[in-house]
């Protein structure tokens, strides 16, 4: 298995890594059966991400794109973290392995279930918003 | 990489300098095939025929009894797979193994499985070893064979072949066991071992990787493993690794030998590991802490990830290896902890640590000195070790 330097790096040196006190959004994707658990917070205002942080329990791959997508979120309007996908964190971490591509799908996913729960919080419905997100942690896992 | 402190011998060893030495003719001028009439070749003849004499006074059995193979892979493959054609022969499809074994014979019994053959696994239980009690139990009319590591490769706990061996001779049944772990970690006779075929391989010991063993008991004939030549008696065909054998029956000289030498200079550093690793919060030690081989130690970490915890450690110039998902290639953490019975995410924090002759006290020291700030950078990280935290704060108040 090889790692692409941007991997390592974030790997190495995570950014965004703790908790936000009083987030507007916290999203919790995966399990610890699997192996990989990510949990992000979102300070947001006037509907621009703030501040973001993320906590992770997984591999390397796991925690470079809890960290590479916390910086891409992070600055931006909500709809716009929205469109964040796992294509665009493999690609902006110069690729990942075929079997850690997962990893960048729960990366997507816990920065939606963070902004779904700011919505909820909000009073306002997520699911027109946000969509359906799959509750299994990834796709190819058999352990759910 | 001069300043690498490798802690993965159980993957695989260095070769030993002895050993290369007497490999290195073999690499140079005296390339002769083996089955060739002319001196070079008769040179290389005379070589396997030494090699084989070597091995077999050092592990005290007959030099015919010795068959070189690519490995320990194939010796586990050819052993198991000739095994179960016996046993079918007199109509006996019945196998019994182990929860844990390597997957060179566990994934033998499962193809196996799939052409009618019915396998028990035996537990393991919390600690890592077999019991003779529940071999017996196993046992059945239509039971063909039975085959069982020696030592665990990634706990490192012994298992009682020798009494194993002894049932199975008395119930009149094959036993084969993957003694690729065993060599130089504990004392090896095969004339104890009761065991009627051996799994060895040199990469392990020291001798370079694609050449090890399969002993074989005289009374038992094999079929052959690959055909179209002469060569190991016709049953495993094809033009001999010179200089493997002979390099490989250097190592098994030298683990022989020096098994004792080598476990009297590891054991306080096995005992330091332990107790300065014990003293972190939420390890465990997989694997009986006695019954095991000075060589190993494996530990689980809750609330961290085996691959990342690698990673760290690489990037302080440490080699040691997981059972974590992430790392066996599968999704699965390593089958040996889940049949320890660890739960998922416990599994995924292992860590194994295994030594070598070669391994000094300032290693350790090194590995000791970076472990408690790795442990702690992945769990601040972590929100599966808050959840740990809470509980315990939750069941302390």
């Amino acid at each position: 298995m090889l790692y692409s330097e941007k991997v390592m790096e974030h790997f190495a040196n995570p950014h965004n890594v703790g908790e936000i006190e009083n987030a507007d959004g916290i999203g919790e994707v995966g399990n610890e059966k699997c192996g990989d658990i990510m949990k992000m917070y979102l300070k947001i205002n006037a509907g621009i991400i703030e501040d973001v942080k993320f906590k992770t329990f997984g591999c390397g791959a796991a925690i470079a794109t809890s960290s590479i997508a916390t910086d891409m979120i992070k600055g931006k309007s909500v709809e716009e973290a929205l469109k964040l996908s796992n294509k665009a964190v493999v690609e902006a971490l110069e690729g990942l392995p075929p079997a850690k591509i997962h990893c960048s799908v729960l990366a997507e996913q816990a920065v939606k279930t963070a902004i779904a729960d700011y919505y909820t919080k909000q009073g306002i419905d997520p699911l027109p918003i946000v969509g359906e997100i799959p509750e299994h942690c990834h796709g190819d896992c058999g352990n759910d | 990489m001069s300043n690498i402190i490798y802690l993965d011998n159980a993957a695989t060893t260095r070769i030993s300098s002895t050993v290369r030495e007497v490999m290195e003719p073999y690499l140079d001028n005296l390339y002769g095939n083996a089955s060739s009439l002319y001196s070079l070749g008769r040179e290389s003849a005379r070589a396997i025929h030494k090699a084989r004499m070597d091995i077999a006074e050092a592990l005290n059995c007959d030099p015919c009894e010795i068959y070189f193979t690519s490995g320990g892979s194939e010796s586990n493959n050819w052993a198991v797979k000739s095994a179960a054609a016996l046993a079918a022969k007199s109509g006996k499809k019945h196998i019994i193994s182990s929860e844990f074994e390597h997957h060179a014979v566990l994934h033998v019994l499962q193809a196996l499985e799939k052409q009618g053959f019915e396998v028990t696994y035996l537990p393991v239980y919390e600690n890592g070893i077999v019991r003779v009690s529940d071999l017996e139990k196993a046992f059945r009319p239509d039971t063909g064979f039975c085959t069982l590591m020696h030592v665990n490769n990634e706990i490192g706990t012994i298992q009682p072949v020798s009494d194993i061996g002894a049932l199975c001779k008395a119930h009149g049944i094959l036993f084969h066991s993957d003694a690729v772990q065993a060599l130089g970690s504990v004392k090896f006779d095969i004339s104890v071992l009761n065991a009627d075929l051996l799994s060895l391989s040199g990469h392990k010991i020291h001798a370079p990787k694609g050449i090890g063993a399969l002993c074989v008991n005289n009374k038992i004939r094999l079929p052959p493993y690959i055909v179209g030549g002469a060569q190991e008696s016709g049953l495993r065909a094809g033009t001999e690794n010179v200089a493997g054998i002979v390099g490989f029956a250097k190592a098994v000289q030298e683990a022989v030998s020096g098994t004792e030498a080598k476990n009297s200079k590891l054991l306080p550093l096995k005992e330091k590991l332990c107790k300065e690793i014990m003293k972190l919060e939420k390890v465990h030690l997989n694997g009986d802490p006695e019954q095991r081989v000075v060589t190993n130690l494996n530990f689980s970490f809750e609330g961290i990830e085996g691959e990342s915890l690698l990673l760290m450690l690489d990037m302080a110039g440490i080699c040691c290896s997981s059972g974590s998902a992430c790392t066996s290639g599968s999704l699965d953490p390593s089958h040996v902890l889940l049949a320890l019975g660890l739960p998922h995410e416990i599994a995924h924090g292992s860590l194994r640590i295994s030594m070598s002759q070669y391994t000094t006290e300032a290693e350790i020291d090194k590995l000791l000195e970076v472990l408690p700030g790795i442990i702690n950078k992945l769990r601040i990280m972590s929100p599966l070790w808050e959840r740990i935290k809470n509980q315990c704060s939750i069941q302390k108040k």
